[in-house]
């Protein structure tokens, strides 16, 4: 499978970065240089095999659900670009 | 009296017991190494004030008797790991000027040891690549010198371009180099296709990535969570061991780290390897493959054998399709997790007409193009129609390489035994115009472990015909990384440590 132009430009517009024109072709060769790369994958037999989803077999512990964090409004907005009264800024989303 | 930063870490704590010098005495030596390496540029930040305080407080508790495992031993932090108050970026300009407000947990454990933090490191742009010319602050230099250059030539060459001198490798570069040319006793690394291991093996020192869950993920800039694991580069089997000794255990803040005991590692370093079993897998044996990677290799196994092990041929079958899983599983988890680089929370931030004109334009104008590349891709595997023909594909074929691996460890065996890189280090910029998969065949050997899940350490075996070293690497079972630490101690012994001249 290989991309084509227009995939490309959905690709970078799903994964919200901006590409100039000029870098489309340049992008799309790399990208289709790793699917090709990957391509082998085609050869091996998963009939019946699982996706693994976990590496270390282990149970998902379980806590108390009850608040262990918070109140740390200042912390959590020291690195803001831009916030006002502990709230991030950002421009106006809706109408 | 003796340059303190050529010390290894085991040896500066015997010299802190004995009083030969202090803690603020030791960590005033490396700080003016740092300074004298700054061309390297393997420190990304220097923390001298933080470090002298650090000191100054570990000589007051062994003043009071209070003597932590790592107590006023100066360590590098790879700058992947989050640190209260200093700034952290991944070597990304997306981070900018991004100053946690909390502490790693595997950190916090090393000060809870006593351990003083100097600065940190470079790496690659969140921790993608494998020469570490992708970060953000340029490349970091191997102290190796290339072959045939005398002083002069590589000072020259330092002082301008630095072509033709030497990469660290990736992503950890910045953590060997500065351990390599004695910048710091030991340093922190992550390893999520073999980021530890690959600059450990260009630059002569040992890395560990330990078994995935050995270590809290927690507050370190996450790259690919499946496979991403912290671990320690050092001078040498023993200082590994007792500073993956120190980072291990469990974290209730990483559902992914395993309640599980730690072990003294360092006990098991010096521990006779008599009767334990090692295979030698025969899909490592790769297409042109140098033949003194061969004879490194052949090289490593004697070494194990003469000391009372025994060698077995082995099959991973699956090998040769690690690597292009990987590339399809990294880049997946890679764009899910850097989806939080938004330009709101923090980091950089590009003003656009609008909500989605500003996270557009902030990810274009923050991410390197590696980075760019590789969130494409994992944006295009996951997205409708194809996820099911690359991501769970690819999913699949990681339950095949773990299986190998079971299958093997079944039959009695209890190491495996591999090279670590396919060659030597590579001069800086010799692969940037390259097709991007040369750089990644760089983690042939060692990505297979990622996506197992299993512990794998690399440690120098040799050098190649100019001198530079080369990598072996042992990969063990699950949560026995003291048979690793056994083993490796055992070819240190007989392989001696590789060591470079302060040329810079």
């Amino acid at each position: 499978m290989s991309v084509d132009a227009a995939t490309t430009r959905r690709i970078a517009r799903l994964a919200r970065i901006e590409v100039p024109e000029s870098e489309i072709a340049g992008l799309q060769g790399e990208i289709n240089g790793i699917l090709g790369f990957v391509e082998q994958l085609n050869e091996v037999n998963i009939d019946g095999v699982e996706p693994m989803t976990s590496v270390t077999p282990m149970v998902l512990k379980m806590r108390d659900d009850i608040v262990t964090d918070g109140e740390k409004a200042a912390k959590v907005t020291a690195n803001a670009p831009q916030s006002e009264d502990h709230y991030f800024l950002v421009p106006k989303v809706v109408e | 009296m003796t340059d303190l930063t050529t010390l290894t870490l085991d040896e500066a704590r015997k010299g802190l017991d004995a009083k030969t010098f202090t803690a603020v005495d030791l960590t005033k030596a490396f700080l003016s190494a740092m300074e004298a390496a700054r061309p390297l540029n393997a420190y990304v930040l220097e923390t001298a004030e933080k470090a002298l305080d650090m000191a100054k407080a570990s000589d007051a508790r062994r003043a009071n008797g209070q003597v932590g495992r790592l107590e006023g031993i100066p360590l590098g932090i790879k700058d992947l790991f989050g640190t209260d108050g200093t700034r952290t970026t991944a070597c990304s300009n997306i981070l900018g000027n991004f100053v946690p407000q909390y502490e790693s947990t595997v950190t916090s454990q090393l000060w809870r040891e006593g351990a003083v933090m100097l600065g940190k490191l470079n790496n690659d742009e969140f921790a993608m690549g494998s020469s570490n010319e992708t970060s953000a602050f340029g490349p970091v230099v191997n102290p190796f010198k290339p072959a045939n250059w005398d002083d002069a030539k590589a000072r020259a060459a330092l002082a301008g371009d630095k072509k033709g001198l030497l990469v660290p490798g990736g992503s950890s570069g910045g953590s060997a180099s500065a351990v390599a040319a004695n910048l710091c006793l030991g340093a922190t690394a992550t390893d999520t296709g073999g980021s530890i291991r690959q600059p450990a093996a260009f630059t002569g020192t040992v890395g560990i990535k330990p078994t995935y869950g050995r270590c809290s993920r927690w507050g370190i800039v996450a790259f690919a969570s499946s496979l991403d694991q912290a671990g320690p580069i050092a001078k040498t089997v023993k200082d590994a061991a007792a500073l993956m000794t120190a980072m291990a255990g469990h974290d209730p803040k990483d559902s992914t780290s395993v309640d599980m005991a730690v072990p003294d590692f360092e006990k098991a370093v010096g521990q006779s390897i008599a009767g334990k079993v090692i295979g030698i897998p025969r899909e490592y044996r790769v297409e042109g493959m140098p033949a003194e990677i061969e004879a490194l290799w052949k090289k490593g196994a004697e070494m194990l054998k003469s000391a009372g092990a025994k060698l077995v041929d082995v099959s991973l079958p699956h090998t040769k399709y690690a690597l292009p899983a990987y590339y399809i599983v990294a880049p997946a988890e890679a764009s899910s997790n850097l989806a939080r680089y938004d330009g709101v929370r923090y980091g950089l931030r590009v003003p656009g007409k609008d909500i989605v004109d500003l996270y557009q334009k902030t990810r274009a104008a923050g991410f390197g193009r590696e980075v760019k590349r590789r969130i494409m891709i994992g944006t295009y595997v996951l997205s409708a129609g194809y996820y099911d023909a690359y991501y769970i594909r690819a999913q699949k074929i990681r339950t095949l390489i773990k299986k190998d691996f079971e299958d093997v460890y079944a039959q009695g065996v209890d190491a495996i035994l591999t090279p670590a890189t396919p060659s030597a280090a590579f001069g800086i910029a010799e692969k940037l115009d390259a097709d991007p998969v040369e750089m990644y065949l760089n983690d042939i050997f060692t990505v297979t472990v990622n996506m197992a899940g299993l512990p794998g350490i690399a440690l120098p075996g040799g050098t190649d015909a100019s001198g530079l070293p080369l990598g072996l690497q042992l990969i063990g079972r699950p949560f026995d990384e003291e048979t690793l630490f056994s083993l490796a101690q055992v070819i240190e012994d007989q392989a001696g440590r590789i060591t470079t001249n302060r040329w810079w």
